[in-house]
């Protein structure tokens, strides 16, 4: 998170924390665990009327937000559900919130963005990852498979890439469309849902989102939001293990000392907190890039992600040895953490996938 | 106090960044092979480099202007950095004359001593090195031996440092010694400035691993000190020196306001291209894994610039307490580790043997990896700076210390403390 926050942030972060205290404790995690939906509708709705799904969204168009650029605000309320693991399609839904009132039609404002603001209905972002798509008149006739789609089986509208002519194109299907069907998946996270989507249907213009062939930049930014509040969810649980097991080891004892009087121990929070220092700037970086439209955007979203995924795999899994046999319990929260971060670790691509981007970027060719 | 940001009564950053880049376009050099060298030819070129920024205005731009510098903000101090990449800059100047001494100078200094040294430091005129570390050890600071005895008007010093780089090549030096024996470690040490080239110092240049003769040691005997030239209060040195080494992380992991251009090759940009050329020279540029190296090795540097950023910013407002700076010398100096071996795996067996006289980039790298700890050594080792982050900004228990409380004559000493 950024270290100085305006006013009306500030604001907005304490509210998003009491909220999530109140409301969103780790114990609700666990008792969403064999919910199908992975959360609570009503909580996500109180949590839509604080802000939690319009901050992308122009005015005019019925959102707002506190600060110049709304994801500068939304990345506040990421972190801080981090910070609890707070069960909710926030990344799904804001991406296709900001794509629907940046690109889409009065048509599709009117229809999807209400639901989507107050929290009654919810998107899944089917990805860069195109279906095929042949025209048919005016419609067009989609077919394959999305693969892994968050919330992909709670979602009520479906943001799909399809290719046309070979040109990327964004279509906005009704989860219900003829042809649409959705195999929920089981997965690592207790709560966080996924789902692959096989299409096979047949559309009318009025899905289009913008124009034919033309999504290729949304699509891009699309991805950098979701990458953005991803490696801020992350950080927060970072952030939130490592306050956790600086207290424990400060409280536990061995041979008469508190654990965290062991040099050994001393060295290994040290390293830590550089690593969870170290990603929470190249968070706050590629937000800020985002945010702002910056030319480097691109290049700051794929550090972050090389950077934060495997670090925080390995900064829990050293706090979860920092704790002993309690660590590796079902009983203790540290692995509803690891979940969290080993999941974002590999979803909206992996390290090595971003990675590669940048390679391709220095070196000038491909692999 | 130093300006983070901008105020109103200074020169817009915009038109500040405009005026250094026509400035430095027309006046500096392009930065070419050799700036890295540690050669006497080039000590000499970057008092001349730092001369030019003097006569052009652009020397001191965070300094006071009473003492000859421009008064303004980090903010000017990053675009003028910014915008001097292309160009060969005095860059061993940034550290540790500029960033670490003078820097301390202007905290500590009286009104008379920052008047007397600061401006011929700002001309390129004087270097000043720093005299902490002792044959008997580094680390453990305070427990340095070098006595220091009042004799009227001035102090007599008798003792030995070592390890400080290019003493024999350097105007100047501040020297930690004890000035009281008989109460505990930190509160029996004065910090004074000292011409090191005067009767009864003498300096013996000492061979590194990289075959260069940088580092030195001295030995005083009844080295004569005014007291006019203590800095800071008589038997208060440590928080003197506690200071200069928190301006030593700062200026080292690539954070300080007092430099002027990139010190040690940081310049937030996150451009590497020894490591790239390496690859390119192997011809392995489409190799998966070394396409995944290539970018670790650029992700770090992005994320090295932006915890500077980070830390610097934070320092600065208050939202993040001074030893805070000790983030950023662990980050430092673990990114030199591992792009070290980063380097090392991509160069492969270039690193081996090379046709007479020509390493190239591989063979650079491989004599490069040979002194990589001494960014982990230098400054602090990255043990002590997992100390300090742990004790001072996590805040919790100290380490046992057999030394605290005790007169520092009565604490028990190592073999090589003689
Ligand atoms: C390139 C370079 C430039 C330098 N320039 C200067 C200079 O200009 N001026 C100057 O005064 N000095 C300079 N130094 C010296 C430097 O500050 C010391 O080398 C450093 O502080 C370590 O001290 P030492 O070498 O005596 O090692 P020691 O203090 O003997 O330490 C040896 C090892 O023990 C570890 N250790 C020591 N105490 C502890 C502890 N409490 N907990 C855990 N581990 C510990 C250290 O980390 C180290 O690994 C320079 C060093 C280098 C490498």
């Amino acid at each position: 998170m950024e270290l100085q926050l305006s006013e009306e942030q500030d604001a907005f972060a304490s509210t998003t924390r009491r909220f999530l205290a109140a409301e969103c404790p780790t114990t609700a995690v666990r008792a969403l665990e064999h919910e199908a939906a992975g959360f609570d509708r009503a909580v996500w709705a109180q949590g839509a009327a604080l802000g939690g799904t319009s901050l992308l969204v122009p005015e005019s168009l019925g959102g707002g937000c506190f600060s110049e650029h709304g994801l500068s605000d939304l990345v506040l309320a990421a972190e801080e559900m981090g910070r609890v693991l707070a069960a909710g399609p926030l990344v799904p839904v804001n991406v296709v919130a900001e794509a629907i009132a940046h690109h889409g039609s009065e048509e599709q404002h009117q229809r999807v963005l209400p639901g989507l603001l107050d929290g009654s209905a919810v998107a899944a972002w089917c990805g860069p990852a195109p279906v095929r798509a042949t025209r048919d008149g005016e419609s067009l006739v989609l077919s394959g498979r999305c693969s892994t789609v968050e919330a992909g089986a709670q979602a009520d509208h479906l943001l799909v890439t399809a290719l046309v002519d070979d040109q990327p194109t964004q279509v906005l299907l009704p989860a219900d469309t003829p042809g649409v069907l959705v195999t929920p998946l089981d997965g690592l996270d207790l709560v966080r849902r996924f789902a692959d989507i096989d299409i096979s249907a047949t559309v009318g213009p009025e899905a289009v989102v913008g124009a034919v062939g033309d999504a290729g930049p949304a699509i891009e930014h699309q991805g950098h939001i979701a990458c953005v509040l991803q490696c801020a969810e992350t950080v927060g649980a970072m952030d939130r293990v490592f306050e956790m097991t600086l207290e424990y080891l400060g409280d536990r004892y061995s041979f008469g000392r508190p654990l965290s009087s062991y040099q050994a121990l001393k060295h290994r929070m040290a390293d830590d907190k550089m690593h969870l220092e170290s990603c929470h700037a190249i968070a706050t970086a590629a937000a800020r890039a985002v945010a702002q439209g910056s030319p480097d955007a691109d290049e700051v979203v794929n550090a972050a992600k090389v950077w934060i995924g495997p670090h925080a795999t390995e900064l829990v899994q050293d706090c979860i040895q920092l704790h002993g046999g309690i660590g590796v319990t079902w009983e203790h929260d540290l692995h509803l953490y690891l979940r969290r971060v080993t999941v974002n670790r590999a979803t909206y691509g992996t390290p090595e996938e971003h990675a590669e981007r940048i390679a391709r970027h220095l070196t000038g060719v491909t692999a | 106090m130093i300006e983070t940001r901008a105020t109103d009564d200074m020169e817009p950053v915009e038109d500040f960044r405009a005026r250094a880049r026509a400035f430095l376009e027309a006046t500096m050099p392009p930065l070419g092979d050799g700036w890295n060298d540690r050669s006497d030819e080039r000590r000499d070129r970057e008092r001349e480099l730092q001369a030019l920024l003097w006569q052009g205005g652009f020397a001191g731009i965070c300094f006071p202007k009473e003492y000859g510098g421009l008064g303004l903000s980090q903010e000017h101090q990053r675009a003028f950095t910014a915008e001097s990449t292309p160009y060969d800059m005095p860059f061993s100047l940034n550290v540790p004359t500029l960033g670490i001494l003078a820097a301390t100078l202007v905290e500590f200094g009286t009104h008379d001593q920052k008047l007397r040294y600061l401006p011929g430091i700002l001309r390129g005129e004087e270097l000043w090195v720093q005299f902490l570390s002792e044959p008997s050890g580094g680390s453990d600071l305070a427990g340095c031996l070098t006595r220091a005895d009042r004799d009227g008007d001035v102090f007599m010093l008798n003792g030995s440092k070592i390890w400080s780089s290019a003493a024999y090549a350097s105007d100047y030096a501040m020297c930690l010694a004890r000035t009281n024996w008989d109460v505990p470690k930190h509160r029996g040490l004065t910090m004074f400035i000292m011409k090191i080239h005067q009767p009864g110092v003498t300096v013996e240049q000492i061979r590194q691993v990289d075959g260069t003769l940088e580092f030195c040691q001295e030995f005083f005997d009844d080295v004569q000190i005014p007291a006019s030239d203590v800095v800071g209060e008589i038997d208060d040195g440590w928080t003197v020196a506690s200071r200069l080494l928190v301006h030593e992380r700062l200026a080292v992991g690539g954070g300080s306001p007092y430099t002027s251009g990139a010190s040690f090759g940081h310049d937030g940009s996150g451009t590497d291209t020894t490591i790239l050329d390496a690859a390119q020279e192997a011809g392995t540029t489409r190799d998966p894994h070394v396409r995944q190296l290539l970018a670790e090795a650029h992700v770090r540097q992005m994320v090295g610039g932006q915890l500077v950023k980070r830390v610097t910013e934070g320092m600065a407002s208050g939202a993040l307490p001074p030893p805070a700076g000790s983030v950023i010398k662990l980050f430092g100096a673990t990114n030199v580790m591992r792009r070290s071996e980063i380097g090392l795996e991509i160069a492969g067996a270039g690193v081996v043997a090379w046709p007479a006289d020509s390493p190239g980039v591989a063979g650079d790298l491989g004599r490069a990896s040979l002194s990589r700890q001494g960014v982990s050594l230098g400054g602090g080792s990255n043990e002590i700076q997992r100390n300090i982050i742990r004790e001072r900004l996590l805040g919790r228990p100290r380490e046992a210390a057999a030394d605290r409380d005790i007169p520092y004559r009565d604490v028990r000493r190592g073999g090589s403390a003689s």
